[in-house]
């Protein structure tokens, strides 16, 4: 079964070719079976995989294959080569489970849209993509997948064309990715010019002998790791592109911009995290980016209008929760918060996509409201998804996942307090803004009348991801509360598990957690109480000295577009309008140089026949003249 | 020395063919002087030839005399064209070839 | 064998005349005597690929196959011809890109059809010349001959500012070749005074000992001369003028060959000739080479004519092309020969892309376009496949080629390729602006526009395909140039050991470097 692995990411890049030469010609109905169905079956062997990988193998280290060898010099040998170990096949499942899900949930979302081939084409490509990048062996095919994944985040984006905002969009998230990508190339360059290899096994085996923890090469590798981490996930200061990047349909948003793409930053991360570990000062800032980012996408995520907004938003902050994890060493911590963020957020974004489809492309939540009655199904599985990013205790995942986090950054050795301190309010903020959804959307008076639930195709992958939402998180319960541990022990094998800061016991975690779970229910509480019947709480608060700074503040971002729109894009235009070609006005030089000798020149030349004669026989008489003298 | 009166005498020729190169407008009586002009140069050679005794001064004058009558009917040819074309033979009306 | 060395320039250039005097029968018969005789040539040159066992040569001095005549033996010139795995590699490109471009010009070319065909051929027996002469007299001879063919099919198939553009770039690359006829005929004079007979031959030349200061000024001509070819500033800027106003054809054989034709000199006359001086010469090269990649990338940001933007983005992957022939190592060489390869393709492609938009619109300007996409989607879809690879895409050929550059540059220069790496992020700008502005957007057209012919769309498809290949799979190019490169670096190494610091690893990582699978 296992050499059926190199498969998973090749049915899909099937797909894709199938659905790119011939989509044209082929019937929705066929496009949708080739769609859903190269992913479905990527699912499947996935499963059949998982099966001999979970019993076959002993102690399921790792298993290898190589396809061909890519590049082939005496210098560097690069295979096209799978590697399936724990860590990888978490990333696997996810995407071709969620990502079969979506595929199934677009067949009806998109029913109506005249690039149905187009979509399931570029969706299939971006499985493919995402697929080779957590299954490369090595980073130069990591670096494909991460590159490739990039350009159907773009295309994706920019998949209704014909708005140039969207294409504006969907430009903006290549490039700033971009500029990650090649701080993560230079990496690349570093590492194999240092260490000969660009093999991940062997880059962290050789790092680890060959540079002393703390050493400049390593900091300075991490560092440009983290850059291109950044890029892709969406954290500080590189995060602007993620908002901008909801133009594209909402199952992209859910596949791309929520469940797997933007977490690439945290499997790479995770993936090198011997080499991070020899840079310490490294992992601290990942740690104060995460937090960093939380903060900020939270209380943006407060204020924006856009339903869609929202969730991009609280897709950074929840990344941000990944980040910090790694970054005070709780690996598995920043796994398991992956796992069930895909879950609850790609539920989100779906259950959104049905509000959006119901109301004919609203997605302003000031003119939602009311929707309980009239989208049941949605409200229901939405409320799941919502529970579960705020973290309600005890029956939904995120509780799980995130209070495994901060109970890391609790009692992690690499953590400060204040860390601590800030991802609880964190914590708060993220029960307030979800919620703050559930209640503009789902209740009060009803703004603009929705035209009926949508089909099974869309009804099915809300139902499974709201159970999931509600039931992953099982696989990991602290033992204060029973203690189940499943996902630690099987993340293991690859990531060391994290040591707690001496003095930490049960009676500190049991406080750690009922704080959380408190601070999570006053945001939902408090959400309850603002936006509730009673908006004028709302209105007044907005309307005093602070809030008319911070609301503006917050719904920007922070600032950071203006920021980037003043110092870069307006210079860099600047340079672009009127760049002549400067070097081309030296030859010019040459050219005005020979046009005035041609000026004066060409005025000896007369055409009449008798000053050529006198002007030879001046010359004649003057060079005997010479000669004589 | 005879040389020296011919030389006298193809300066003079040359020096006329010269001045009448130069002063006449009328393209035929420019090619009448460059033909003096010719055989001044002949006639220096002819004397060159006469004063050393050798025979290459009358053989560069049978030269002249050839390039004289090929350049004569190329140029005899131009001129008709010319006069064709412009209906005048004043050199100063052609200036086609200016810069 | 030698005489099929023959056979590859002189098909080109016997049925040159016969594809102008085809012209009379009719006008396809010009096209199609052009097409044979280029096919055949390809096919030439892949028998002579599948036969010469790539790992065999040893490089300078033993070619896969040679041929030496005589021709004037008092001044050391022979008619000399030697193919070793560089110039192979270059002659396939030379001889589909030369099918294409014809393929490009069936419905661009429609007035004097065989005089272009018989121009065409000619220039591209010239290139094919160039990257067999190994006497440099012959090679001159070819480099020369080449242009004159180029200059008349820019100067009476252009658009609508050919002449401009026509003798700009006869200008810059005859002062270029000045250069190299001083240069060369020095070298000559040099080989008599020391060994008492001229000579032109490449073997002779390169074991000539020079002094310090008549290497510097012979190097510096051999690469200015080279360099004013490939282009990169300040010897680019006939470059936008010419690949704008030539038809598409001309411009596909202008940047996938001509250019080339600077490297090929790079790499097979500069570099191994002069090795110390090009060892103290690299930084200032590589810094010429990141320059041009900025430099280029920043003006195709700036332009609104479709063309004339894929010209500057062809001068920003030249730059990749000076960065690596001058770093000096296996990887860095090896990915100069991938992007001399990938960069014809994909550059190729661009350009047929704005031949067919020009011919359907009647325009070069961006401005006047915007949401093709819904019109003519095989034209879309495909110059979004060619700005993914002129981005440099992961899995396509460009791919490589930069990637190996700048990994074989990084360990020898490693800010120069950090500067260079920013150019990365500018090739996303302008592929994707050109992308935007071009196919995205609103529609501005109303009326129904064909879109590409089968023809046209099973080419580009098969560029695109090789595209995918070489990416994915590019041993045949690295292997057959292997040792071509082996041997350059042999060349340059031995010398320049003493100036050359070698980075000091570990010794653990040398052990550990030999398990490496």
């Amino acid at each position: 079964m296992m050499n059926l692995l190199w498969l998973i990411p090749i049915l899909p890049l099937a797909g894709f070719l199938i659905l790119a030469l011939h989509g044209e010609h082929l019937s929705r109905r066929l496009v949708a079976w080739v769609g859903c169905g190269s992913v479905g079956m990527s699912a499947c062997i996935t499963a059949l995989v998982g099966v001999e990988f979970f019993h076959g193998l002993p102690d399921r280290a790792s298993y290898q294959q190589t396809m061909w060898n890519w590049i082939d010099t005496s210098e560097m040998t690069v295979g096209l080569s799978w590697h399936l170990d724990a860590l990888s096949f978490l990333m696997v499942a996810v995407i071709t489970g969620i990502g079969f899900l979506i595929h199934l949930y677009s067949t009806e979302y998109l029913s109506d849209d005249d690039g149905y081939a187009r979509f399931f084409a570029y969706m299939n490509l971006f499985v493919s993509a995402m697929l080779t990048l957590v299954l490369a062996d090595n980073l130069l095919l990591l670096y494909l997948g991460w590159e490739g994944v990039g350009l159907c985040s773009y295309l994706l984006i920019g998949f209704w064309y014909h708005k140039p905002e969207y294409g504006t969009a969907a430009q903006k998230a290549f490039i700033v990715t971009r500029i990650g990508d090649t701080a993560f190339a230079v990496g690349l360059f570093i590492i194999f010019t240092q260490l000969k290899t660009l093999s991940i096994q062997q880059v962290q085996t050789l790092a680890v002998e060959a540079w002393p923890v703390g050493s400049n090469i390593a900091m300075i590798v991490a560092v440009l790791l983290l850059i291109g981490a950044v890029g892709k996930s969406a954290q500080l200061p590189l995060q602007v592109w993620l908002p901008d990047a909801m133009a594209g349909p909402t199952p992209v948003s859910a596949l791309i911009h929520a469940a797997t793409m933007v977490t690439a930053g945290v499997y790479l991360i995770a993936r090198m995290h011997d080499l991070f570990a020899l840079a310490p000062l490294v992992q601290g800032i990942v740690a104060v980016v995460g937090l960093l980012t939380l903060l900020l996408a939270a209380s943006s995520a407060l204020v924006q209008h856009d339903i869609k907004r929202v969730l991009a938003y609280s897709t950074m902050s929840q990344i941000g929760y990944m980040f910090l994890a790694l970054g005070v060493g709780a690996w598995s911590a920043a796994l398991f918060h992956f796992l069930t963020h895909s879950c609850f957020k790609a539920l989100l974004f779906l259950a959104a996509g049905s509000v959006i489809h119901s109301l004919h492309h609203e997605q302003d939540i000031f003119r939602m409201g009311g929707l309980r009655r009239q989208l049941p199904w949605t409200f229901w599985t939405f409320l799941i998804g919502a529970a579960a990013m705020s973290g309600v205790p005890l029956i939904t995942a995120g509780f799980y996942s995130k209070d495994w986090i901060l109970w890391s950054v609790w009692s992690s050795p690499l953590s400060q307090q204040w860390m601590w301190v800030g991802a609880l309010l964190g914590a708060f903020l993220t029960g307030l803004y979800s919620f703050r959804l559930i209640f503009r959307v789902f209740f009060g008076e009803v703004r603009t009348a929705a035209h009926g639930e949508p089909g099974l195709a869309m009804r099915v992958p809300l139902v499974v991801l709201a159970g999931l939402s509600l039931s992953v998180g099982f696989l990991e319960i602290p033992h204060t509360l029973g203690g189940l541990s499943l996902f630690g022990p099987y993340l293991s094998q690859v990531l060391p598990t994290m040591e707690v800061r001496p003095g930490m016991d049960d009676s500190s975690e049991a406080f750690e957690q009922i704080a959380v779970t408190c601070s999570a229910l006053l945001g939902i509480g408090l959400a309850a109480f603002f936006f509730l019947p009673r908006v004028s709480v709302v209105d007044r608060l907005v309307g005093t000295a602070v809030g008319r700074f911070f609301v503006p503040f917050w719904q920007g971002g922070w600032g950071f577009d203006r920021l980037y729109e003043r110092a870069f894009i307006q210079p860099w235009f600047a340079l672009t309008r009127d760049a002549g070609e400067f070097l081309d006005r030296g030859y010019g030089v040459l050219v005005t140089g020979a046009e005035f000798c041609h000026v004066r020149l060409s005025r000896t030349q007369t055409g009449h026949i008798r000053w050529y004669a006198a002007t030879i026989a001046v010359g004649t008489l003057m060079l005997l003249g010479l000669f004589a003298l | 020395m005879l040389s020296t009166p011919a030389l006298l005498l193809a300066t003079m020729l040359f020096g006329l063919g010269l001045i009448g190169l130069l002063s006449r407008r009328n393209i035929l009586y420019m090619l009448l002087s460059l033909e003096i002009m010719l055989n001044a140069a002949a006639l220096a050679f002819i004397a060159g030839g006469a004063r050393w005794g050798q025979v290459d001064g009358e053989i560069m004058f049978l030269f002249i005399l050839t390039l004289a009558a090929a350049e004569v009917s190329v140029a005899l040819g131009i001129v008709l064209q010319l006069s064709y074309r412009f209906r005048t033979l004043d050199a100063d009306a052609f200036s086609e070839m200016r810069g | 064998m030698p005489m099929t060395l023959w056979l590859l320039i002189l098909i080109p250039m016997l049925a040159a005349p016969l594809s102008w005097m085809g012209q009379q029968w009719s006008r396809h018969a010009a096209r199609w005597i052009a097409l044979g005789a280029l096919s055949l040539d390809f096919l030439l040159a892949l028998v002579l690929w599948s036969q010469g066992p790539p790992g065999s040569a040893s490089g300078h001095g033993s070619w896969l196959v040679e041929s030496q005549t005589s021709w004037i033996p008092r001044w050391g010139i022979s008619l000399h011809l030697g193919l070793d795995g560089l110039s192979l590699v270059l002659i396939l490109l030379t001889a589909f890109l030369g099918i294409i471009a014809i393929i490009a010009s069936w419905t661009d070319i429609q007035n004097r059809v065989g005089f272009f065909h018989c121009n065409v051929l000619l220039a591209l027996g010239g290139v094919i010349g160039v990257f067999l002469a190994i006497d440099l007299i012959l090679f001159f001879f070819f480099w020369e001959f080449m242009l004159v063919p180029i200059y008349l099919l820019i100067a009476v198939w252009g658009h609508a500012n050919r002449r401009y553009a026509s003798f700009k770039f006869f200008l810059f690359t005859q002062a270029g070749s000045l250069l190299l006829l001083v240069a060369m005929i020095t070298m000559a004079f040099l080989h008599q005074q020391a060994t008492g007979r001229p000579s032109f031959d490449y073997a002779d030349l390169m074991g000539l000992t020079l002094t310090r200061e008549m290497a510097w000024w012979l190097a510096l001509a051999f690469f200015i001369a080279f360099v004013v070819k490939l282009p990169a500033p300040p010897f680019h800027t006939w470059l936008p003028d010419t690949y704008t106003e030539a038809p598409t054809g001309v411009s596909i054989i202008l940047a996938g060959l001509l250019a080339k034709t600077g490297a090929y000199g790079l790499l097979r006359y500069t570099v191994p000739m002069f090795p110390e001086i090009m060892s103290e010469f690299a930084p200032f090269a590589m810094g010429l080479g990141a320059a041009g990649i900025l430099y280029g990338a920043v003006l195709a940001c700036s332009q609104t004519d479709l063309k004339r933007l894929i010209a500057y983005s062809s001068l920003s992957h030249m730059g990749f092309i000076l960065l690596g022939a001058f770093a000096m190592t296996e990887l860095a060489l090896q990915g100069v020969v991938m992007q001399l390869v990938a960069h014809g393709l994909s550059t190729g492609g661009l350009f047929l892309l704005a031949g067919a938009l020009y011919e359907r619109f009647q325009t070069r300007d961006m401005r006047q376009m915007g949401g093709l996409w819904k019109v003519i989607p095989r034209v879309a879809s495909m110059a979004l496949f060619f700005a993914c690879a002129s981005l440099g895409l992961p899995g396509l050929a460009n791919f490589i080629g930069e990637f190996l550059v700048l990994f074989g540059s990084y360990s020898v220069q490693p800010i120069i390729t950090i500067l260079a790496s920013i150019g990365m992020v500018m090739a996303a700008i302008y592929s994707l602006g050109m992308m935007q502005r071009t196919f995205f957007g609103q529609l501005r057209e109303t009326r129904s526009i064909p879109d590409l012919s089968n023809v046209a769309f099973g080419t580009l498809l098969l560029m695109a395909v090789l595209q995918v290949w070489l990416g994915l799979y590019p041993r045949p190019v690295l292997a057959t140039t292997k040792p071509v490169v082996d041997a350059l670096i042999q060349s340059a190494s031995l010398p320049a050991q003493a100036s050359h610091s070698v980075p000091v690893m570990p010794s653990t990582l040398f052990t550990s470097q030999a398990n490496t699978p």
